[in-house]
């Protein structure tokens, strides 16, 4: 990529730590956004709370950054009333596999198009080092002292299981590769959901950069298209792929089978109340002469 | 209180009471088109448990020739379709009520008189026509005319099979005859005097006010999950918004509603979610959300008695304090209260530009009574002019929280113009960026404060019933408008008014040295704790004199407040 950004922005202080695997992802995103030539006025980035969940404010794009656990209902919502908007729900794997994980199932149910982003470090960041839920057993924090007793979540598997209609995972360490996933995820037209592995560089010693270099490999020759072969390879666990799992082409999307859509794409701030018709609804319930 | 003096008003009160699949709303639905037919005003209300099949439910029906527009306890017929309903309504039954009914016990007060409804029903066809013929009956004793009743059957079971539609005519028809016999003996009578032509000829409940002014405001997204007795007014938009453009969608849970809510106005719509106390309690977060982005939002808070699951599907007024304080930090908000139906269509309409020209959350406090009470309008619903977008287009280097006198910044939205749009939980500075100079912290909590300025411009007066100098003030907020309205005229005092607010926060300082004036302070509200009392002594000072209050999951009874009021005033020496 030649040139200036568009979705550079300066900002004087990244509230990350030295080293933190955002870094990547932010640089990857910025990247995918740009080589699909997109416009920042044409974006919008939607985030929930957490060290993931500031990478809004590091870019230049509309952003709103919401409550813990909640960018998907606001993402969803935000492409519904203007459905020429680019969205995409980021944030980390403590939010939006935890406090959100509701409307995680919901999303993919509905099926927004929008890019969800998850930031997958395996531990709390901002409130110092809790498990989250994708942390493994027995992974020892100062509020799980004992180690973790609960079973790790897979997101890719519990998507899958969903029939989301596009399900990837990346690395954060590897940006040329993962910029590849998020431009197909940002193209596709659905939920498309990007875990990107991560490494947390204070709080998580186990799961290192080194760690997820020896701990994954790429997808080869694998069929996109086969709902049954996706859920075998997301089940992988003794290294994890890396790629795109499942992409379904032509689903219905949520703004889609509203109907608002089917005779033209005027954003909602854009159509006038029809007074005539509400008018012809309140005559119904007038008594009749 | 005595029925004596409202007979010679023309005007009677029905009651009819049977178990949930009976078809209670069905007569209810058919007597009232029948008599609004006839020129007659209307008034309807529900109490019902909640269960969908069995249990004891009953409708007040009443039918006057002049308004009648308030829940009352005085019951001059009633029709029971099941015979344990009996002893539940005890309380609503007096010495001279006649009580119609097929082979019912006698309990308590008053006259029953035995109907063959069942042997009518199984003749028209099974005992599902039971509700038909009660209309019938109910029509026959009234003398009106058998071509408005078919009409009024047709009417309420249009779209349903020919076959059903002629099985409850025939139902209808003979318990016709049946009345119209009962009349002739002269051992019941239910005649009225000539109907005066009242207000508008618009008929409504609360709950499709409301949905019909959220249209007229603009409403073109709602988010919601199901919950009474709010899912009305979500299922009325999503059954007539569709053509109208506006999207209606059940969300996972209030949280996601919320959040869909204010999503939906930062991309410019105008988004509503309706809820309980419950979903509410869920949606807090999301209110002091609304607040810190400055993303405007509309609730309506339908209440229901609480705590927790309370009584699912009846009424208080309890939900204020929660309304008040939902959302942690602090921050400007409204609270708007209607007392009837115009006032549901005027204020939900209202609430729209309210909170998108304020940039704050707007809360709508509607109760199980005034939603599921159907009234006859006397004024009309104002739709001529359109409703105001507060939006603006940007330009490069647009902030949207750019600091003005007034703490309201210019609000513009994604996809209209060369800014961009950044909104934060986050404390932030002017372009939305998360911040923490401690020193913005406090312009930005300042400009966020300053807009109760603006709010206080728009602030709603309350409304003074009654004569003007009146040394006793009844003082009530929402639903119990009509109720105190048509108590005051019962009892007709020169020392007794009532002030009535559909603004419940922020207080409408007009309407202060009103209630400073008065010199008997009495507050009527339908809770144990007097809420808005509370409020107002907070407020303004108010020291209340008396308190009537009322909180067994019913509303209430304009007999109520009339005794009630007139008890205050004889232990005044008034």
């Amino acid at each position: 990529m030649m040139g200036k950004n568009p979705f550079d922005l300066e900002v004087e202080d990244i509230a990350w730590c030295p080293g933190c695997g955002n870094f990547g992802i932010l640089a990857a995103l910025k990247q995918s956004l740009a080589e699909l030539g997109l416009a920042p006025t044409e974006v919008v980035l939607v985030s929930g709370i957490g060290q993931a969940a500031k990478l809004p404010h590091y870019l230049a794009a509309h952003f709103f950054n919401g409550l813990h656990g909640r960018a998907l209902p606001v993402a969803t919502a935000i492409k519904a009333a203007n459905p020429a908007l680019t969205v995409v729900a980021e944030s980390g794997d403590g939010d939006m596999y935890g406090e959100g994980g509701n409307h995680f199932l919901h999303a993919i149910r509905r099926n927004p198009d929008l890019a969800h982003i998850v930031h997958n470090n395996m531990v709390y960041g901002l409130t110092k080092g809790q498990a989250s839920p994708t942390s493994s057993r027995g992974f020892q924090t100062p509020l799980q002292v004992r180690g973790v007793a609960s079973e790790p979540l897979n997101p890719l598997t519990l998507a899958l299981s969903l029939r989301a209609s596009f399900v990837a995972r990346a690395f954060a360490g590897d940006i040329p590769r993962t910029v590849e996933i998020l431009k197909q995820a940002i193209r596709h037209k659905g939920y498309a959901l990007v875990d990107i592995l991560q490494p947390c560089v204070t709080f998580n010693r186990v799961n290192t950069f080194g760690w997820f270099r020896k701990m994954t490999y790429y997808l080869e020759g694998h069929d996109v298209t086969d709902p049954e072969a996706a859920y075998r390879r997301a089940s992988e666990s003794d290294r994890l792929p890396l790629g795109v799992f499942f992409a379904a082409a032509g689903r219905a999307t949520f703004e889609g089978s509203t109907g608002l859509y089917e005779e033209h794409t005027t954003p909602l701030f854009r159509r006038p109340v029809d007074a005539a018709r509400l008018g012809a609804l309140i005559e119904t319930f007038r008594r009749a002469p | 209180m005595s029925g004596g003096s409202n007979f010679e008003r023309g005007e009677w009160n029905l009651l009819l009471a049977g178990e949930a699949g009976q078809g209670l709303q069905v007569v209810e639905a058919l007597l009232s088109e029948a008599f609004r037919q006839e020129g007659y005003c209307v008034f309807s209300g529900q109490e019902f448990m909640s269960r969908i099949r069995g249990g004891s439910n009953s409708t007040l029906l009443r039918i006057g020739s002049g308004p009648v527009r308030a829940w009352s306890d005085r019951t001059d017929l009633a029709i029971v379709f099941d015979g344990k309903a009996l002893s539940r309504l005890e309380k609503r039954l007096q010495a001279e009520t006649l009580i119609l009914g097929d082979g019912l016990q006698k309990a308590g007060r008053g006259r029953i008189l035995d109907v063959p409804l069942r042997r009518l029903a199984q003749e028209a066809g099974g005992a599902l026509f039971v509700n038909s013929v009660g209309a019938g009956i109910l029509w026959g004793i009234f003398g009106g005319r058998p071509e408005v009743l078919d009409n009024a059957v047709r009417a309420s079971f249009s779209g349903k099979e020919a076959a059903l539609v002629e099985k409850n005519l025939a139902a209808a028809g003979s318990g016709l005859e049946a009345g119209r016999k009962l009349k002739d003996s002269g051992r019941v009578s239910l005649a009225l005097a000539g109907p005066a032509a009242v207000g508008e000829g618009l008929h409504l409940s609360g709950t499709e006010a409301i949905a019909l002014g959220a249209m007229a405001g603009g409403c073109n997204f709602v988010f919601s999950y199901p919950m009474s007795p709010a899912t009305g007014i979500v299922t009325f938009l999503a059954r007539h918004g569709h053509d109208s453009g506006i999207l209606v969608e059940q969300a996972e849970d209030e949280i996601g509603a919320a959040n869909m809510v204010l999503g939906a106005w930062y991309a410019g719509a105008r988004g509503m979610a309706a809820t309980s106390g419950g979903g509410f309690a869920l949606m807090s977060e999301t209110i002091s959300l609304s607040a810190m982005t400055e993303t405007p939002m509309v609730v309506v808070l339908a209440q229901r008695p609480g705590p927790a699951t309370g009584l699912p599907t009846r009424t208080e007024q309890g939900d204020l304090q929660l309304a008040l304080g939902a959302g942690h930090g602090e921050f400007p908000r409204v609270l708007l209260a209607p007392g009837n139906p115009e006032q549901g269509f005027a204020l939900a309409r209202e609430s729209f530009d309210l909170a998108d020209s304020c940039q704050v959350p707007v809360i709508l406090l509607a109760d199980q009574y005034l939603l599921d009470s159907h009234f006859d309008l006397i004024a009309p619903l104002r739709t001529e002019a359109p409703p105001q977008a507060a939006i603006v287009e940007t330009t490069a280097g647009y902030r949207r929280y750019l600091l003005t006198p007034s703490g309201i910044s210019p609000r513009g939205v994604p996809g209209w113009g060369e800014g961009l749009i950044g909104v934060d939980s986050d404390e932030h500075d002017e372009s939305g960026h998360i911040t923490e100079d401690l020193e913005l912290r406090i312009k930005m909590v300042d400009k966020r404060l300053r807009k109760f300025g603006s709010l206080a411009e728009k602030a709603i007066p309350a409304e003074w019933l009654g004569p003007e100098g009146a040394s006793h003030l009844a003082v009530c907020w929402g639903s119990t408008l009509e109720i105190v309205r048509e108590a005051l005229a019962c009892l007709g005092r020169q020392d007794l008014a009532a002030l009535h607010f559909s603004q419940v926060f922020p207080l409408p300082e007009a309407s202060r040295q009103q209630l400073e004036r008065a010199k008997c302070p009495i507050l009527v509200e339908g809770n144990a704790t007097g809420q808005f009392g509370v409020l107002l002594t907070q407020h303004w000072g108010v020291r209340w004199r008396h308190r009537l209050l009322k909180y067994n999951g019913l509303p209430f009874s304009v007999e109520e407040v009339a005794s009630g009021l007139r008890r205050i005033l004889q232990g005044e020496g008034a």
